[in-house]
């Protein structure tokens, strides 16, 4: 089967890139993996590609000038371009609405989500906050599929050949909006939540010291990440938000204090792999799903926990 | 001049009781109430509206589901819409986002023809049940109208003819120009929706709310339902629940335990 990749606007690969590039690689099982970057400098990009027997990286001569009607106007020349019967990408919102656009153009079926892909495109995903996996299988000759980050286990790049970059050039018609302004987020030195081998998380009962679970995220070498209560109240950036409307994580370690575990909450990180939780209420949510649960008062453990953590360091 | 908005709803599960899937694989909506992120779209129409009462805002809920869907256009009324179209057709059913996604658009349409056009189309980020979020998309596609999806702030361009607006992506804040006619998603981050007050659950009775069919839209019931869908589930199985691990009361010394376990897990 020939399968297109859709990077989103990716000049370097992210972890969340590598999964779907190595689960092309399994499915498409000897037919051609093609990718696409919307972003126009695509040199780089193409060497990183070298490990995943990657036939072509196809890549706009000019950034696009509106807002997903360009945008989606190439990924349908890549389509033609690569003959795919499947199109894979990371489940973001850039690549999500390309998919579901030329979903409705070419009556195609869209899964989003996907926590696995096989031969035949039978894909598994999680729905309803975990609750639930279903198996979902396109009825249709052609299929779009986001798969879900920390699902699929990014393989190694195998350092094959860099593909040769193929320029596509494209117009497109119609209403769009323009983006008129960019703020790139000021870069953080800890780990990237998302792909973070340890996460803490503050909620509401963290209060004004949120610097409490900054230091003993810096003590773990962790990410930071929030309850929506905790964003709602101003001391987490939105982007730190873990849960249904912020991000999925599924670290090695989930370590949350003064987060209750409400089911939107939960969404956002039950597959992580131990996860431990501070909560000065005995019944709290949280403790259903942590493999260790702390009833107490998360402003006397923590401060100890650091400190006793700084004391193993020695 | 005036602006017409039309604010797709959705009926599903409360996420706060059991969700489950019925024995047809759809989920089970017996225990239903407006999906939680159609309030944010709603409550950003009424501020546009009320931002601008020059503007002549109209707006409109639209629904398609089965007859217990209702539920989700009578709470938009009560929230501040004007009126509301429900689509209820039994050839709906088991139908995937292109097909539901293809009555909305007729209802959108329909909406236009009895109201003069349609300006705006505002939805939430995502449903609470099914949380793909390609009907935003699917429906500019289908009526070839502007697409921004996932604004996190809402405000009315200088010519009142369009929208700014900002967005979030993996790593920057956009800011966003669109002209109308265009479809916008809101996220939960663009306001506080506002709770009805008595006032207005009466004043929702009087509002006018029709019920429609597939005929009524010129939509060809064969293009739509479990038959024509192009993606179709195969199984759905409950996840066994994660097992609760050791819970510990501190009794003055957890903090140094959880140290120990995070060494014992080889988690440091
Ligand atoms: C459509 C929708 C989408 C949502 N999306 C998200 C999402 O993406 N992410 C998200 O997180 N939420 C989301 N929510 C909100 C979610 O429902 C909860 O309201 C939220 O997760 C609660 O955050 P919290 O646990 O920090 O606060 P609370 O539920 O208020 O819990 C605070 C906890 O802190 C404990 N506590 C207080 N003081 C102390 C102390 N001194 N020591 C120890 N413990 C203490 C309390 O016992 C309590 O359990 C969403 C809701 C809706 C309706």
């Amino acid at each position: 089967m020939n399968v297109l990749v859709d990077l989103g606007h990716t000049t370097a690969l992210r972890s969340p890139d590598r999964e779907v590039l190595t689960l092309a690689r399994t499915v498409a099982a000897g037919g051609t993996v093609s990718v696409l970057t919307h972003a126009p400098d695509a040199a780089g990009l193409a060497e990183e590609l070298g490990g995943f027997d990657v036939a072509v990286l196809l890549a706009p001569q000019d950034a696009a000038p509106d807002l997903s009607l360009t945008d989606t106007a190439l990924l349908d020349a890549a389509l033609a371009e690569s003959g795919a019967t499947l199109v894979l990408g990371p489940n973001a919102a850039e690549v999500t609405d390309c998919f579901a656009r030329l979903a409705v153009r070419h009556s195609a079926a869209i899964i989003t989500d996907a926590v696995g892909v096989d031969a035949d495109r039978t894909v598994t995903k999680s729905v309803l906050a975990g609750g639930y996996t279903t198996t979902v299988e396109p009825t249709t000759e052609l299929a779009f599929v986001t798969v879900a980050p920390n699902a699929v286990a990014a393989g190694e790049a195998q350092g094959g050949q860099a593909p040769d970059v193929k320029p596509l050039a494209v117009s497109a018609s119609g209403a769009a909006a323009t983006v008129t302004g960019t703020q790139v987020a000021p870069a953080s030195s800890r780990p990237k939540l998302t792909e973070a081998r340890v996460v803490v998380v503050g909620g509401r009962g963290v209060g004004e010291n949120f610097s409490l679970v900054e230091e003993l995220a810096d003590e773990l070498g962790a990410a930071v990440g929030a309850s929506r209560a905790a964003v709602d109240a101003g001391w987490a950036e939105h982007s730190a938000q873990v849960g249904q409307t912020g991000v999925t994580v599924s670290p090695q370690l989930y370590l949350c204090a003064g987060v209750s575990g409400a089911i939107q909450h939960r969404a956002g990180m039950q597959t992580s792999q131990t996860i431990v939780a501070v909560n000065k209420d005995e019944n709290a949510q949280i403790f259903d799903i942590a493999d260790y649960g702390v009833v107490g008062d998360l402003n006397k453990v923590l401060p100890q926990l650091i400190e006793a953590l700084r004391e193993r360091k020695g | 001049m005036s602006v017409n908005i039309v604010v797709p709803v959705k009926y599903v599960p409360d996420a706060q009781k059991q969700r489950t899937f019925r024995e047809d694989l759809t989920v089970d909506r017996s225990d239903a109430i407006l999906s939680e992120l159609d309030e944010y779209p709603l409550e950003a129409a009424l501020a546009l509206r009320e931002a601008a009462p020059e503007a002549e805002v109209t707006i409109v809920a639209v629904t398609v589901g089965p007859a217990a869907a209702s539920g989700a256009v009578k709470k938009a009324l009560q929230m501040g819409a004007d009126a509301a179209f429900h689509v209820d057709d039994a050839a709906l059913a088991g139908s995937d986002a292109l097909g539901t996604s293809a009555a909305l658009a007729a209802a959108i349409q329909h909406v236009g023809e009895e109201h003069g056009g349609v300006d705006l189309v505002l939805t939430g980020m995502a449903s609470t049940d099914g949380e793909m979020s390609v009907v935003p998309p699917m429906l500019a596609e289908r009526l070839d109208f502007a697409l921004v999806t996932r604004a996190g702030t809402v405000e009315w361009g200088e010519e009142r003819n369009g929208l700014a607006l900002t967005r979030a992506t993996a790593d920057a804040t956009q800011t966003v120009a669109v002209a109308f006619p265009a479809v916008v998603s809101v996220t939960d981050q663009a306001n506080e929706p506002r709770y009805p007050n008595f006032k207005a659950i009466m004043a929702a009775k009087k509002k006018p709310s029709a019920v429609l069919t597939l005929a009524d839209l010129g939509v060809d019931a064969s293009t739509v339902g479990r038959d024509a869908a192009a993606a179709s589930v195969q199984s759905a199985t409950p996840r066994p629940p994660r097992a609760a691990g050791v819970k510990i009361q501190d009794e003055g010394e957890a903090g140094i335990q959880l140290a120990a376990y995070l060494a014992e897990q080889r988690l440091l």
